[in-house]
């Protein structure tokens, strides 16, 4: 097994004009990436590191927005034999003492030696490594060119089991969790990944996903590139403001595939002015793939209407269901084949929790399948004594396969408990069905929205601060909304105050310090009187039941939810 | 202008922020305060288009060009004279 400077290498003597990457940015023109390019702006990065002293099995935290130099530092740190890490970029709403906070948080788990970054990011970085690991913050403006005389460096010749690259997701939760892995787990990952959607010579893969997240690190970056795919990079930054950008890039370079989490098959579908797509043609793509957050056939319909017209396959749309703890894949539907739909009783699954087949009507419900699993991965659903449950019984997903990660980096306690008797324990629930899986819900209060996972817990901390309200008694939760299509947090929190004014100020208070310290947009934060939330047993604020209870009173009828308790 | 700011405040409250009582102040920061969260920065736009004939551009959604509804107002009247 090899590892993944020496693959970049051996591309780049075999095939050195062929193109890599084409990076779009917007009011420039696209740039051309051949893998000559790559490999030796990477050599250069990787020298550069390595006369700074990191050694290999370093962490490299890299902060850098969608760019070249992005590309090529990633690479780089693995040419040195270090570890890279990227982490998203000071966005326009974040307060810098949040993200100075977050970056703090993350550097006493991961001890990173170095920080890549922009001059004018310097000084921000520069507070954040104050008493910290951190021996060298590099600006890309004033790193020197170098020669590109083939010389050796640290990260080729490396086993192939030792670690790549960390992953986090986001909050001061997500931080303290970096999925290692390893050469050969990302491998083994492309390499099953590659054969369940057909991956081959034609292919053009186009994204705009971000980078720190699994789904545009593996499938959106690492795989079209290391499986000499060609690749159509943008930023998420410049899409979220022009979402044609994505059609227009398939179009221009026929694009055949491109991976969305549900909420951009909404946005899309809404926000897209008919003038924009005027001589859009979007017949080249073969799967535009639902994956990282729960799956609604309502979106791919949505979808599929509007850009019918333009050219889309209905037999386009995909669905896929990955973790960064798998690399990224478990299973995958929809490829050269419709998506299999499920449909089910819905109180048998609410009250039962069993997946029970019922025609289509009021009392059913869809399932979109997430398909079979790729044929390195095994899957299993578990009750809560651990024992495996049979077809169409919900449950724990668990699964083993030959690329789980490494570790949570240095983090012993967190790995140990995630594994029972070699299975990862996934946190989601759901169901198998003619070896298919659904996914129907979670057992952690995580809240995924637009693909990313917030921690319910994060966002109560932030809110307990907020003056006004009454201290400890706070709850977050996710609610799905159907027009967005993903999840969107709800925050309820008690208060003394009697007011109707003042009660204005408080929520409008909650909804800017959450806005302005996590990585969501709060619009909903209810004051509740002293006394209406509800705890458990031991004390705590439970999550669900406060949900429950919110969803009633506030008569909003839930879409799809399986009750944990 | 004031007309502009309400119609401006007014199609923020109730379509963005769900929450029609909210009233926007023409000075109140709508971008660095995450109250416009960049999924609803295209909805302004699209908005502002049907409205008012005018055209924000994509990389003009940033808090550079307008933070506020005094700002933004002002980049449309600008637009609707020189057409």
């Amino acid at each position: 097994m090899t590892t993944i400077p020496e693959i970049l290498r051996r591309i780049a003597s075999e095939d050195p004009q062929k193109i890599a990457v084409v990076f779009q940015q917007r009011s420039k023109p696209d740039q051309v990436i051949t893998y000559q390019t790559l490999y030796r702006n990477a050599l250069r990065y990787g020298k550069i590191l390595k006369e700074h002293d990191i050694h290999p099995d370093e962490v490299v935290i890299i902060v850098l927005q969608h760019s070249v130099d992005l590309i090529y530092a990633f690479f780089g740190a693995m040419f040195a034999g270090a570890i890279p890490s990227i982490m998203p970029f000071l966005t326009e709403k974040l307060s810098p003492e949040h993200y100075r906070k977050s970056l703090r948080s993350l550097f006493e788990v991961i001890q990173p030696v170095a920080v890549i970054t922009y001059k004018d990011f310097e000084a921000e970085i520069q507070q954040a490594t104050q008493n910290s690991s951190v021996r060298k913050i590099l600006i890309v403006e004033n790193l020197p060119t170098v020669d590109f005389e083939i010389s050796v460096l640290p990260g080729f010749g490396r086993p192939s089991n030792s670690i790549v690259l960390l992953q986090h997701s986001s909050g001061t939760t997500g931080l303290q969790k970096g999925v290692a892995l390893s050469h050969q787990a990302v491998m083994k990952q492309l390499t099953a990944y590659q054969k369940a959607i057909h991956l081959n010579a034609t292919d053009v893969i186009v994204s705009w996903l971000p980078l720190y997240h699994d789904m545009g690190l593996i499938a959106g970056f690492l795989m079209p590139i290391l499986l000499r795919v060609p690749l159509v990079l943008m930023s998420p930054f410049d899409w979220v403001r022009s979402p044609v950008l994505l059609l227009r890039a398939i179009h221009q370079y026929q694009g055949t595939l491109t991976w969305l989490p549900n909420f951009a098959y909404n946005f899309c579908a809404q926000k897209i002015r008919s003038s924009d797509l005027e001589g859009i043609d979007l017949s080249s793509l073969r799967a535009v793939i639902n994956c990282s957050e729960p799956m609604m056939q309502s979106s791919h319909e949505m979808f599929l209407q509007r850009f019918l017209p333009y050219g889309l396959r209905a037999n386009a749309l995909a669905t896929c269901y990955a973790m960064a703890e798998n690399v990224f894949a478990v299973s995958q539907d929809g490829i050269e084949k419709p998506v299999t739909l499920d449909w089910i009783d819905r109180k048998g699954l609410l009250v039962n929790k069993i997946a029970q087949p019922r025609p289509k009507g009021n009392d059913s419900i869809c399932m979109v399948s997430a398909g079979k699993p790729l044929e390195n991965t095994q899957v299993r659903i578990l009750n809560e004594k651990g024992e495996v449950l049979p077809e169409r019984v919900v449950g724990e997903i668990a699964l083993k396969s030959d690329c789980m990660l490494s570790e949570y980096y240095k983090r012993p306690d967190l790995t140990h408990a995630a594994f029972l008797d070699g299975w990862y324990l996934t946190g989601d629930l759901g169901y198998i069905a003619n070896g298919e899986i659904y996914i129907t819900g979670r057992k952690k209060d995580l809240i995924i929205v637009g693909g990313k996972n917030i921690y319910p817990q994060d966002i109560e901390r932030i809110v307990a601060e907020v003056p006004g309200v009454y201290p400890g008694r706070v709850v977050a939760f996710g609610i799905f909304n159907e027009e967005m299509g993903t999840e969107e947090v709800v925050v309820v929190a008690e208060t003394e105050e009697q007011d109707t004014h003042r009660k204005l100020e408080i929520a409008d208070q909650i909804c800017f310090q959450v806005n302005r310290s996590s990585d969501i947009v709060l619009r909903k934060a209810i004051l509740v009187e002293r006394g209406w939330l509800l705890k458990t047993s031991s004390g705590k604020i439970a999550r669900s039941a406060n949900r429950e209870k919110y969803l009633q009173e506030f008569q909003i009828v839930d879409r799809l939810e399986v009750s944990t308790e | 202008m004031e007309e502009l700011f309400d119609d401006l405040s007014r199609f923020i409250a109730e379509t963005i922020l769900k929450n029609p009582s909210r009233k926007i102040d023409p000075t109140e920061a709508i971008i660095s305060s995450g109250l416009l969260d960049s999924f609803h920065l295209v909805d302004l736009a699209n908005y502002i288009e049907a409205r008012f004939g005018v055209i924000i551009e994509d990389t003009e959604l940033n808090r550079q060009t307008f933070d506020n509804l005094e700002q933004l107002g002002k980049i449309i009247t600008e637009r609707m004279r020189g057409k």
